[in-house]
């Protein structure tokens, strides 16, 4: 009795006990949640357009974070580091599709993400090579992103938010309605759903295969960036950030490869609940359960929808 | 010119199914045999047979049960770290509660507890396909992983969390521990992953690899034609862990000495599946491949520049090692997606006309 | 296809051949490979220690022309904190006589340990690895001078006492202990428990999985709902900063959060930024570039462009401590060529020498580090440790300073438990080689 009502009481009961820490661990979860969200969009920005399960998301992430402050730290003004940064992943963008993507066109889905891995281990090779392993302090100032916190009195005790993530927060949102509106109303971003659809027949209309995978590439490397910029900012830049990647693998798999809603919808819930989670009910198995439990969430829900909350439904014929 | 089939009849069935239907094959199995057997440990010092030989036959061996599953059944796992730190945590349990015990039995048994865990984790394989199943996969990497840390009886409630291997001895000859030596170890591991390799193969040339490849080539196809889906893929995830877990116990018991839970992390079955991607999906010649490639690779690149006399720090090495093998595996998927195996196909297929290609 | 095959793999083969066998043949000088990380996720960790240990050797090079006349052949073996490389390169160096293995990191000394003795070199794990390990009978090989981790858990308990007049008074009070959830962080748990036990306080434990420490939020949000009077870390690599940021952005008194010596890196202070003033880490060796000795390597090394360090990185804590473990290193050679009467010693010279290590005040003054570190003067046959002291430093937002002076580890809480698990290390593992080396007068 006294497990099943540490399991299914116990957390409500602190829940209305202490309203103030329940509204902070739901912001806590939303901020990371809209990280790993961006981290997603990654994702799925490159697979809708190639298929290719893009495993260099996490490194791209750490790579365009140092190019930052890397290019910082040697006299660049910040906005011009920012501006060459974006060259960067320009290049970088159009360097993997000429060099690794044209000559594996067609080939099935696990070879293409075996060649991300490639990217992964040269990027790491690359970046470490240029920049050095020691960890950078990311540009917030010069990039006037604000600090410290505003602090409400609410719910019967304290609820500070950082106005960095609220800045994290809006950012996101704003990258996210940006690419939406992007993908569905211009010409790129029709012919970018045409290619997700199929390619041979995108191909056939007079859509360039090569100019698509370029765009995404590196709007896949712009969301990068500033994920870069925002995770950096929370801790520190260092290669140890390439690990988040790992996080967005259930978001995606929550939301489903191919919906840019679902990255969101995903890395809300799996943010929100990983938070929920580990605050109320870690402590019955002695905590640290945030490294399993966005795995699990993901499991559930996919036991009732294998295509994941947003993803095509499947449809097999024999 | 000198790999010809011309003039080998087949009178038999059996002998038109056998594993190598071929004369020169044969001979060349046994000749790579005989090389492991016999002139490695003659030859081979220390550093060959502990930090290149051991390992690559180790790596060899979960790459074959990875194979099992996601190159003949065609189901994705990223849960093979997690299982062969099963099957290395149950052997030290059993030898630390049954010391008396020969310990060959222990790591093979532990195999046993890697496949009943591997079964349970393969029950969402029947609804999920795909990269989704891989998250299924993922969620018991990381559960087992935090298990065995969490759970202090597992290492006999060590201070530093860490298993420590204890001495065990076979008819008199140390096989574990510190003392044993690198050839004892080696030929260990040498029969278990040649035996278990054969038995692999017997597998795979009758029903159940068949069964698998069915279910992998079209499930529903498969069910059609009265393969029960849940049955075959709950016996591909057991066997396949059973394979990791024993790779596992051999990893820590004749190879590592000791370990602690990081080592059965996610990276470790990151690793286990690019082996056989790059070896070959479907292939059990690619698994040995593959891991020849990830693993050796690496440690000969290490010892190039220092050899060329190039005067360069160990951490610039490392760098370059990492952009060297970024880029090999670029362009060996360029130049052969389908894997090393396939390649070395190719190569068998020139050797057979040369030297008149037409 | 199969041409080129082919001849990759000869030249794979060949390459592999002459390696092995050129490594045979270079024997110059003694040998003293450093296993070090610059590249991995915790190479913002490993970097600072693997250039304090590398310049100073190579100091005692160029200004002494080495120890005792005989050159010192450093070499750097990369590890990226990862086991398999790590096991690769105790393989590849055991072949050329090293005098002692540092591994820097307790994953890989857990994997060496076993072999030490089979291969008859010594491993010096300062103040980490395997704390069972300080019994000297029991593992006569390994050395992790100057104290250990549950050493160090006392040490903060000995501090928080002081603070709060007594431990007596922590009765009813909650005590957190943040910790990366590896054997590491989890290892000065039984001790922490012990205390609680006998004090009345309790604890609070908030593990961190490695995958996680560049995030922490949820951990940091339950201390603010436990709101524990202190908080004790066990961090290493990225997870310190975050921890430090995290602390300050829920409110709490940094002076109040206490972390071991792995956890006070100056890139651990800076990355928590101005929030980070006033926490508090525990060292043992001392800050800032004024000492002769560190001046020379200035002189010697840095300004001549033989080490890889950054100029404003210089003498930083984790690079005085990287200094700290060589000059260990350096004084057990020195024992051990008194003791060998030999100039080139090898692995089975220089565990006498570490056997032996004795380095009062005075002698760290000869060394040109006057006040650099506790005096240590406890290793002997019996205790591979020596249980020293350690003080306390704070981050003042811009470096560390040292708080307090130097604070005793609580012998008698510790002892115990360590008796205890180097026993049961023992017998667990059965068939464990029993000491067979003789033991040697201190000189």
């Amino acid at each position: 009795m006294g497990i099943l009502y540490n399991i299914f009481i116990d957390p409500f009961v602190q829940m209305g006990q202490a309203p103030d820490l329940f509204v902070q661990t739901l912001w806590e979860g939303l901020v990371g949640g809209m990280l790993y969200a961006l981290i997603a969009l990654g994702f799925v920005l490159i697979f809708k357009a190639s298929g290719v399960f893009n495993f260099a998301q996490g490194i791209m992430v750490v790579f365009a974070a140092l190019t930052l402050v890397g290019l910082h730290t040697a006299g660049v003004p910040a906005f011009l580091a920012l501006g060459l940064t974006i060259a960067v992943m320009f290049a970088l963008a159009w360097t993997i599709e000429r060099v690794v993507l044209r000559p594996l066109v067609n080939q099935p889905d696990i070879i293409l993400f075996m060649a991300t891995f490639g990217i992964t281990y040269f990027l790491i090779g690359f970046g470490e090579f240029v920049f050095g392993g020691d960890p950078k302090v990311m540009i917030t100032e010069a990039l006037y992103l604000p600090k410290g916190s505003i602090t409400y009195k609410a719910f019967g005790g304290i609820v500070s938010l950082q106005r960095l993530d609220i800045v994290a927060v809006i950012v996101a949102s704003i990258m996210v309605a940006v690419l939406a509106v992007f993908f569905s109303k211009t010409r790129i971003g029709r012919a970018l759903r045409a290619v997700a659809d199929s390619h041979s027949a995108a191909l056939s209309v007079g859509i360039s295969l090569e100019q698509i995978w370029v765009i995404v590439w590196f709007a896949a490397g712009l969301v990068a960036l500033v994920t870069g910029i925002f995770w950096g900012a929370r801790s520190d830049v260092s290669f140890a950030l390439e690990v988040i990647a790992l996080k967005a693998l259930p978001v995606l798999i929550l939301g489903g490869f191919t919906s840019i809603p679902g990255a969101i919808v995903g890395g809300l819930i799996i943010g929100i609940g990983e938070k929920l989670g580990e605050f109320y009910w870690g402590p019955l198995v002695g905590s640290g359960t945030d490294a399993w439990f966005a795995y699990v969430i993901a499991l559930v829900f996919l036991l009732f929808r294998p295509q994941g909350l947003f993803g095509e439904k499947i449809i097999e014929r024999v | 010119m000198f790999y010809r089939e011309a003039g080998q009849f087949k009178t038999s069935y059996a002998s038109d199914q056998a594993v190598f239907p071929i004369l020169q094959d044969r001979i060349g199995v046994f000749i790579i045999l005989a090389i492991a057997f016999v002139v490695i440990p003659l030859t081979g010092n220390d550093f060959i047979i502990n930090a290149v030989m051991i390992p690559f036959l180790v790596f060899s061996l979960a790459a074959i049960g990875l194979n099992l599953l996601t190159g003949y059944t065609g189901q994705l796992s990223l849960g093979t770290g997690a299982f062969m730190g099963v099957g290395a945590y149950a052997c030290y349990k059993l030898t630390t509660i049954y010391p008396g015990v020969n310990i060959i039995i222990w790591v093979i048994a532990s195999g046993f507890f890697a496949a009943a865990v591997g079964a349970v984790f393969g029950l969402p394989s029947l609804r999920i396909k795909g990269f989704y199943l891989a998250i299924a996969t993922l969620a018991a990497q990381f559960f087992l992983e935090w298990c065995f840390i969490r759970i202090p009886w597992l290492y006999n409630y060590n201070v530093s969390a860490a298993i420590e291997v204890p001495q065990r001895e076979l008819f008199g000859i140390i096989v574990t521990g510190p003392r044993a030596s690198a050839e004892t170890r080696y030929y260990i591991v040498l029969s278990i992953v040649v035996v278990m390799t054969w038995m692999a193969s017997n597998l795979m040339h009758g029903r159940i690899g068949r069964m698998w490849m069915a279910v992998r080539d079209m499930d529903i196809a498969a069910e059609l034609m009265g393969i029960r889906l849940l049955p075959t893929k709950l016996l591909a995830f057991a066997i396949s862990s059973f394979y990791c877990g024993v790779s596992g116990a051999l990893m820590v018991f004749l190879w590592y000495g000791g370990a602690e839970s990081a080592v059965f992390n996610i990276n470790q079955s990151f690793t286990i599946l690019f082996m056989i991607i790059i070896g070959g999906l479907g292939s059990l010649l690619g698994s040995f491949l593959g891991a020849a490639l990830i693993y050796i690779l690496p440690i000969i690149l290490r010892f190039v520049p220092p050899q060329l006399g190039i005067p360069l720090h160990a951490a610039t090495i490392e760098h370059i090692t990492f952009m060297t093998i970024g880029a090999l595996i670029v362009f060996f998927l360029i130049a052969e997606p389908a894997g090393l195996a396939r390649l070395w196909q190719i190569g068998k297929q020139k050797l057979r006309v040369w030297p008149f290609p037409y | 296809m199969k041409a080129r095959q082919l001849f990759v793999g000869i030249a794979c083969a060949g390459l592999v051949a002459t390696a092995v066998f050129a490594s045979k043949a270079e024997a110059q000088g003694i040998y003293v490979p450093l296993l070090t990380y610059r590249t991995g996720p915790y190479a913002n960790s490993g970097i600072p220690i693997a250039n304090g240990m590398h310049d100073y050797l190579t100091m005692l090079n160029e200004r002494d022309g080495g120890i005792g006349g005989v050159k010192l052949n450093v070499e750097e073996c990369e590890t990226g904190y990862d086991t398999k490389k790590g096991v690769e390169c105790w393989e590849s160096l055991k072949g050329k006589n090293p005098a002692v293995v540092n591994p820097y990191s307790t994953g890989i000394t857990l994997q060496i340990i076993p072999k030490a003795a089979v291969d008859k070199i010594p491993i010096l794990s300062m103040a980490y690895g395997l704390s069972a390990s300080a019994v000297g009978e029991k593992f006569p090989w390994i050395f992790n001078p100057p104290t250990t981790y549950w050493d160090g858990m006392s040490m903060i308990m000995r501090y928080i006492g002081g603070k709060e007049g007594g431990l007596d008074k922590l009765k009813g009070k909650t005590v957190g202990f943040i910790f990366l959830e590896s054997g590491y962080g989890r290892e000065p748990l039984p001790l922490l428990q012990q205390f609680a036990k006998d004090y009345g306080f309790t604890v609070k434990e908030y593990s961190v999985a490695g995958k996680e420490m560049q995030d922490q939020s949820a951990q940091w949000l339950a201390v603010r709902r436990d709101r524990p009077e202190w908080m004790i870390m066990w961090g290493w690599g990225a997870m310190n900063p975050t921890a430090i940021k995290r602390a300050a952005e829920n409110g709490f008194t940094m002076d109040r959060f206490i972390g071991i010596w792995w956890s006070g890196s100056d890139d651990d202070g800076r990355g928590g930024g101005a929030a980070a003033k006033g926490y508090l880490a525990l060292n043992i060796n001392g800050l800032g570039s004024n000492y002769p000795a560190i001046q020379d390597i200035k002189k010697y090394v840095v300004d001549k462009g033989k080490s890889q360090v950054e100029k404003d990185k210089f003498a930083e804590n984790f690079y005085n401590r990287g200094v700290y473990n060589s000059v260990l290193v350096a004084e057990a050679i020195r024992n051990a060529q008194k003791l060998s009467g030999k100039k080139v010693v090898v692995g089975e010279d220089v565990r006498r020498g570490l056997e032996t290590l004795h380095i009062t005040d005075a002698r760290w003054k000869e060394l040109g580090f006057p006040n650099f570190a506790a005096p240590i003067t406890g290793v002997n046959c019996t205790d591979h440790n020596g249980h020293g002291p350690a003080y306390m430093t704070q981050w003042d937002g811009a470096k560390w300073v040292k708080v307090s002076d130097w604070i005793h580890p609580i012998k008698e809480k510790v002892r115990p438990l360590l008796q205890e698990a180097a026993d049961e290390y023992a017998t667990k593992t059965t068939g464990w080689p029993k000491r067979t080396e003789a033991c040697d007068k201190a000189s």
